[in-house]
């Protein structure tokens, strides 16, 4: 099934109208690229690196921060790099922790390699696995996960993402698309996250 | 509270809670055992287990943004696993701080821990942290203290080894000669 959903629209959806209390990890690549172009604020963190972390620092805030509402939104690349994270979140149960990733089946830094979420049936350099990363967090102990593949399910993905208690997985379908960064976020990584800090915490 | 009579693990779990520590990361650790539980059975302490070591340098990251404070205890072979990830401390200048229970070292009796227990002192220093080493019970509490306030204090990756002087090298059943 090919995909027709636009990351950015789908980014844009998830990140609208944003409060202070909605916190924003995005994974390293075109995750972080997308939540920038949604509108880049003190409360998004943008990775410009630890791949396969994104779901992880998405914990641990969310453990700090129980009365705030943590969005993680990553890769298919990043998300296969830290699978056993899943089974860390379940562990812990947060309530306040939704992790959304836009599958597009590609490493798409690197030159649009198949990731293992290809299908085991494409031609020699599009074959992945198959794998079902909707299937992996539930298995991992995450009940309630869900794929989204239809324009006319992202109203509900946006809902459940800002609202529904977790923690939950949703694992959204996109298209293979190459765009434009006309904004990029603060590269600094001690910037980022004393930016961040003060925004939740207060002057320091 | 720390008397001097108190074994040394019990020493670091009360110095980590005098360091208001809310979240511990661990993948077990025969050598940590005593102190993962008396973490696990804290109120003021969430205990995390992990499927992979890397998983914590993330999560303490993400307690950091939240305004907690972390601690990770892991044996000398997760040090390995985590190498990209120790870097991100150095990138974003925050406080993590680590209390590997080492093996491949003084006395080991399973050679495959030898190459990662030997290099765990140089992956440490070569991604930015500060390696502090304790052979004698005594210097435990002192030294967790010490680099608990560097970590904090300081927005500094500190790591404590707890060498296999102190904790004993594992013996196989084997009569130790």
């Amino acid at each position: 099934m090919t995909a027709t959903l636009h990351r950015r629209a789908v980014v844009k959806a998830l990140m609208k109208d944003p409060t202070d209390d909605l916190l924003v990890i995005a994974g390293l690549g075109q995750c972080t690229w997308d939540i920038t172009e949604a509108g880049d604020r003190p409360q998004n963190l943008p990775l410009w690196g630890g791949m396969g972390g994104a779901v992880m620092i998405g914990l641990g805030l969310a453990l700090a921060q129980p009365q705030k509402r943590v969005l993680v939104i990553t890769g298919d690349g990043d998300m296969l790099m830290g699978l056993g994270s899943l089974a860390t979140v379940a562990a812990q149960r947060p309530v306040n922790l939704a992790v959304v990733v836009l599958d597009n089946e590609k490493f798409g830094e690197t030159g649009n390699q198949a990731t293992h979420t290809a299908p085991v049936s494409a031609g020699p350099s599009e074959r992945g696995a198959g794998t079902d990363l909707t299937a992996v967090a539930h298995g991992c102990g995450i009940a309630d996960s869900a794929t989204v593949t239809q324009d006319s399910e992202i109203a509900a993905l946006a809902r459940d993402a800002r609202t529904k208690a977790g923690p939950i997985f949703r694992n959204v379908k996109v298209m293979i698309e190459t765009l434009p960064n006309t904004v990029m976020p603060p590269k600094d990584g001690a910037y980022l996250k004393d930016r961040f800090r003060q925004a939740v915490l207060g002057a320091a | 509270m720390t008397t001097a009579t108190a074994d040394w693990r019990e020493q670091i779990f009360d110095t980590l809670k005098a360091h208001d520590i809310r979240q511990v990361y661990y993948v077990p650790d025969a050598g940590h055992a005593t102190l993962i539980e008396a973490c696990q059975n804290a109120n003021s302490m969430r205990a995390i287990v992990l499927t992979t070591e890397e998983e914590a340098m993330a999560g303490t990251l993400g307690a950091w943004l939240g305004g907690e404070k972390s601690v990770t205890l892991m044996q000398s072979s997760g040090v390995g696993n985590c190498i990209n990830m120790l870097g991100l401390a150095k990138t974003l200048r925050y406080p993590m701080l680590m209390l590997i229970t080492m093996r491949g070292d003084f006395g080991e009796m399973n050679p495959w821990q030898n190459s990662m227990g030997q290099a765990t002192p140089k992956v440490l220093e070569a991604t930015g942290c500060i390696v502090f080493s304790v052979e004698r019970p005594e210097d435990v509490q002192p030294t967790v203290n010490a680099a608990a306030n560097m970590a904090f204090e300081g927005n500094q990756a500190v790591a404590v080894l707890l060498r296999q002087k102190l904790i004993g090298a594992k013996s196989f059943g084997k009569k130790m000669r």
